[in-house]
């Protein structure tokens, strides 16, 4: 069976799908919470180094996983709408960029909250914190490009571009924080020699990880749905389905 | 070539442009002995990184020239349809700015880094260093230019988007001034300097045409 994939790159076809989608996701990513949250807080064992305060990494480990898939995915978003002059793909990469800044926020913001009682300070020049943190200048960028930019069209183009070249610089910026930390050696801590985990604290990191995937993919087709419309405020079948819903309907009876 | 020429003739007409860019590098690295201390230890340990970080600064306020003159009166969209490769006019653009706002900062920084007590071989690796990564912040600064010509709030903007891809610079620039001062080989970091330079003069021109060709339409 062959499925025409270009039929769902209309926003029209889209929209509908996209609806009927969300409530999937979004049991999907309560389900995974839950059981992710189980086995983090109650199955899995208390570290004999760092006590129960090593328990955010149950945050923080998945939240700095998703920060970077979801700048890759977004890229691939860009520059797929940039290739194939799709609107709905600009639209995709408009809908995660939120979504990724807030993840890379939490994982900064729960990263300096485990610091202080293990490194005894809230932020320290780690190669991974100070990447993190550019990461955050990068989606901030990416959003305040789109955000400054009136005509849509342009926008989406642009971004596009700005997150292609974010992404060929994310390795270079990574390498040279990693070298530039490595020399300097201020701090005495090493977070590659971690020790190994357990198998519970493992299947706790993906449970939450596979949730935050979940969640992701819930808000942002929640969001590009509000997008869509947005742009396509002045098409036929945005009037439709303005006339379709209830609430609309009642403002245009009292009409 | 007829571009570059062009550019820097304009460049000269206007003198006080390329002054100020020089004036901002001067003020900003005389103001951090003025507000840490003119102990000569501390400073000549600061040097690398403020140096560097004023060089910075002073190649990114100046971004905004390299194409919105252009852009103003209309000789932007003639190079646009113009039969040349436009990254190749691009890039001779970007090397106009380059020797009017770039070079002269490298001149310009042997003399501050005797004022921050840097020893004389590090000043000769600070200019080095300047030399082989002041072109890879005009040839990525390009970008950013292009991107946000004619929107609203772009020198801000630009600042947003442009200083973030200049870190991995910042870090080789500074890093060869201050292996030297250690008496360490500078020569690691400079070789990635030359690397970064390298690869932003291939690939910033061709994404820079890219993005005017969005700005302008």
């Amino acid at each position: 069976m062959k499925i025409n994939w270009f039929k769902y790159s209309s926003p029209q076809v889209f929209y509908p799908l996209a609806g009927k989608l969300i409530p999937w996701f979004a049991w999907l990513a309560a389900i995974f919470v839950l059981a992710g949250l189980y086995v983090s807080f109650v199955l899995a064992p208390t570290d004999f180094q760092q006590g129960e305060a090593y328990r955010i990494i149950f945050v923080h480990v998945p939240a700095a996983w998703m920060s970077m898939v979801i700048y890759i995915v977004m890229a691939a978003w860009a520059g797929l709408g940039l290739a194939l002059n799709a609107r709905l793909s600009a639209m995709m990469a408009q809908a995660l960029a939120p979504t990724g800044a807030i993840f890379t926020l939490l994982a900064l913001v729960t990263g300096s909250l485990w610091g202080k009682p293990m490194w005894g300070a809230w932020w320290v020049w780690d190669a991974r914190l100070t990447s993190e943190l550019i990461l955050l200048f990068l989606y901030l960028g990416f959003i305040a490009l789109q955000s400054s930019i009136d005509d849509p069209r342009r926008a989406d183009r642009a971004g596009a571009l700005l997150a292609l070249v974010g992404v060929v610089n994310v390795p270079i910026i990574y390498f040279s924080v990693k070298w530039w930390n490595t020399l300097h050696q201020g701090s005495s801590i090493n977070m590659g020699a971690a020790p190994k985990m357990a198998a519970t604290m493992l299947l706790g990191m993906l449970l939450m990880a596979l949730a935050f995937w979940m969640y992701t993919v819930a808000v942002a087709l929640m969001r590009v749905r509000c997008i869509m419309l947005e742009r396509e405020r002045n098409t036929d079948w945005v009037k439709e389905l303005s006339l379709k819903t209830p609430s609309s309907q009642s403002i245009a009876g009292a009409k | 070539m007829i571009v570059l020429r062009r550019d820097l003739l304009l460049a000269f007409r206007r003198r006080s442009d390329v002054a100020t860019t020089l004036f901002f590098f001067l003020i900003v690295s005389s103001l951090f002995p003025l507000g840490i201390g003119p102990e000569a230890a501390v400073l000549s340990s600061i040097a690398p990184g403020v140096l560097w970080v004023a060089a910075l600064l002073a190649g990114m306020i100046s971004l905004s020239r390299i194409f919105a003159a252009d852009f103003a009166d209309g000789s932007l969209e003639q190079m646009l349809i113009a039969p040349q490769p436009l990254a190749l006019l691009v890039l001779a653009k970007i090397s106009a700015h380059w020797i009017v706002c770039g070079l002269p900062v490298v001149l310009l920084a042997p003399l501050i880094g005797l004022q921050y007590a840097l020893p004389n071989d590090a000043l000769v690796v600070l200019v080095l260093s300047l030399l082989l990564g002041t072109p890879a912040l005009s040839l990525i600064g390009a970008i950013g230019a292009a991107l946000t010509l004619g929107v609203r709030g772009s020198g801000l903007l630009v600042a947003l988007l442009v200083l973030p891809l200049y870190i991995p610079v910042l870090i080789f620039g500074a890093g060869a001034v201050a292996a030297s001062q250690h008496g360490m080989s500078a020569q690691a970091h400079l070789s990635l300097l030359a690397a970064c330079s390298l690869l932003s003069l291939v690939l910033a021109p061709l994404a820079t045409a890219a993005a005017l060709r969005i700005s302008v339409e």
